[in-house]
C-alpha cells in the first residue's frame, strides 16, 4: 500500500495510457465490425469467409501478433502502434461474428415494415436494423472491451503495455506490492468499463427497460 | 527482415534451443497444463452441471479470467514460488480451469430434459445418467472449453519465456534482449502456426469423438446455439 501511495502521479500516468491505448482500438475495431458484419450477413459465401478469417484471427497469440505486425506495417518492432493495431485486429475478429448473428436475429417483419415505409436499405440499415441489434453487439463490445484492457499488459513485455508497466517492473525489481496492485487495477478498470458500457446500452435502448420493467413486474 | 533465412537456417534445427527442442518442450507445458486442468475441471463442471449447485461461480470465474491480465498472475506466482517451472504451471492450470469448467458445466446443464426424463424412465441411475447419457451429449460443449483452453494455454505459455520458462517464447524474449529481430519475428511465426495448428487438431478431434447422432441437422442446431464459441470465451486473452 506505501508503495501505491509513494508513486500515485507514476501510477496515474500508466493508468490514462491503458485507457488509450486499450479503448481506442475497441472503437476502431467497431467501426471497422459493423460494416463488414453487414457485408456478412448480406452475403452467405462472404459470411463463411469472413467467419473463418475472424477465427483464424483470433487463434493467434497475443505476444505473437504484436511482434509479428511490423512485417506486414513497415513499422519499428517496438512502436506502440502495433499494440493498438493488433488490439484492433482482435476486436474486428470478435465483433464481426457478433454483428453479423445480431443482424441474423432482427425479426424480418421489421424490415418489411421499413421497406413499406420507403426507407432505403441505408436508412433502413441505420434506423431499424441496428439499433435493434444493439443490445448483442453491444455484449459483444463488453467481451471486446474487458479482453482489450486485460491485453495491453503483454505489450509490456516488448516495451509499452500500460498499467502491465507495473508487472514487468515490479519484477525486475522485486517489488511484489507493485505487481499486485498492477493486478488489481487491471482487473478494477475492466469491471468499470464493463459497467459504463452496460449503462451506455441501457441508454442507446429505451425500449427495452419499459419491457424489464414488465418482466420485472410480473415475477416479482 | 531476414527472418526467413533465420527459420531455414539448419543450425536453428538442431542441438540446445533449436526449433525441434522448443516446440517440444511448448507442446510439453501445454499438454501438462491440460491434463492437470481436465481432471479438475471435467468432474467439477459434471457434478456442478448434474446437481445445479455453484452455478453461479462457474459462470463467474468464466468472466472474471477474461479481465484477469495474465502476464500480472504469472509474475507474481514466479515471484512467490522462485524461478522454475511450479509458478508458471499453477499460472497457466489456473487459467486453463475456467473454460473446461465452463464448457463442461454448461454441456452438462443443456441436455434436453426430456432426454434425461427418458432415461431415467428407462431406470438408470443418477450416475449411469451421468455417464452414459449426460456426459456424451456434453461433449461438444466440453471440447469447446478444451479448445479455448488450449488456445489460452499455448499463448501464455509464450509469455511465460519472461519469467524464464523454455518454449517456443524463448525466441521472442530472447531475441528482444539481443535485438535479434529475425529471431524474434521467426519465433512468432513458430507460435502462431502451433496455436493454428492445435486449434485445428482439436477441432478433428470434436468431429471425431461426438456421437454422429448429435451432428446432424436437427440437434445440431441446439448444439451450435448453445456452444461456447472459441471466440466468445476469449481464447486469447494471454
Amino acid at each position: 500500500m506505501n508503495w501505491v501511495l509513494e508513486n500515485i502521479s507514476f501510477i496515474a500516468s500508466l493508468l490514462t495510457d491503458h485507457i488509450v491505448f486499450s479503448l481506442v482500438p475497441v472503437v476502431i475495431g467497431l467501426v471497422i465490425a459493423v460494416p463488414l458484419g453487414w457485408l456478412a450477413n448480406r452475403a452467405g459465401f462472404g459470411r463463411a469467409v469472413v467467419v473463418n478469417l475472424a477465427g483464424l484471427l483470433y487463434t493467434i497469440p497475443s505476444l505473437a501478433l504484436f511482434v509479428f505486425l511490423p512485417v506486414i506495417l513497415g513499422t519499428g518492432i517496438l512502436d506502440p502502434i502495433n499494440v493498438i493495431v493488433a488490439l484492433s485486429v482482435y476486436t474486428v475478429a470478435l465483433l464481426v461474428r457478433t454483428v453479423a448473428d445480431a443482424l441474423e436475429a432482427v425479426p424480418p417483419l421489421v424490415v418489411d415494415a421499413a421497406t413499406a415505409m420507403g426507407f432505403t436499405p441505408f436508412r433502413r440499415f441505420v434506423a431499424a436494423e441496428l439499433p435493434i441489434s444493439v443490445p448483442v453487439i453491444l455484449a459483444g463490445v463488453r467481451v471486446a472491451a474487458v479482453s482489450s484492457i486485460s491485453l495491453v499488459t503483454v505489450g509490456s513485455v516488448i516495451g509499452f503495455g500500460g498499467l502491465g508497466q507495473m508487472f514487468t517492473d515490479g519484477f525486475q525489481r522485486s517489488i511484489t506490492a507493485e505487481v499486485v496492485a498492477g493486478i488489481v487495477l487491471v482487473v478494477v478498470l475492466a469491471l468499470v468499463v464493463d459497467g459504463l458500457l452496460l449503462l451506455i446500452g441501457r441508454m442507446l435502448t429505451p425500449w427495452d427497460r419499459t419491457a424489464r420493467a414488465v418482466a420485472q413486474g410480473a415475477t416479482a | 527482415m531476414n527472418f526467413f533465412g533465420w527459420l531455414l537456417d539448419p543450425a536453428h534445427w538442431t542441438g540446445a534451443g533449436s526449433i525441434p527442442q522448443r516446440l517440444v518442450e511448448h507442446i510439453g507445458y501445454v499438454a501438462l497444463t491440460m491434463i492437470i486442468a481436465i481432471v479438475i475441471a471435467v468432474p467439477l463442471g459434471a457434478w456442478i452441471g448434474h446437481t445445479g449447485r455453484g452455478g453461479f461461480l462457474v459462470v463467474g470465474s468464466a468472466n472474471g479470467l477474461r479481465a484477469l491480465p495474465t502476464l500480472g498472475v504469472l509474475i507474481l506466482l514466479a515471484q512467490w514460488t522462485g524461478l522454475g517451472l511450479l509458478g508458471p504451471l499453477i499460472a497457466l492450470v489456473l487459467l486453463a480451469v475456467p473454460p473446461v469448467l465452463a464448457g463442461t458445466y454448461a454441456g452438462v446443464r443443456n441436455v434436453d430434459a426430456s432426454v434425461v426424463d427418458a432415461a431415467r424412465g428407462m431406470g438408470m441411475r443418477g450416475r449411469e445418467i451421468l455417464f452414459g447419457v449426460e456426459l456424451p451429449n456434453a461433449l461438444p460443449l466440453i471440447i469447446g472449453g478444451i479448445r479455448s483452453s488450449v488456445l489460452q494455454v499455448i499463448s501464455t505459455a509464450t509469455i511465460a519465456a519472461y519469467v524464464g520458462l523454455n518454449g517456443l517464447g524463448r525466441y521472442i524474449i530472447d531475441g528482444l534482449s539481443t535485438r535479434d529481430f529475425p529471431q524474434m519475428i521467426a519465433g512468432s511465426i513458430l507460435v502462431a502456426l502451433l496455436a493454428v495448428a492445435a486449434d485445428l487438431v482439436l477441432a478433428g478431434l470434436q468431429k471425431l469423438l461426438v456421437s454422429p447422432g448429435l451432428q446432424t441437422a436437427g440437434t445440431g442446431r441446439r448444439v451450435r446455439a448453445l456452444a461456447t464459441r472459441p471466440t466468445d470465451t476469449a481464447a486469447q486473452a494471454a
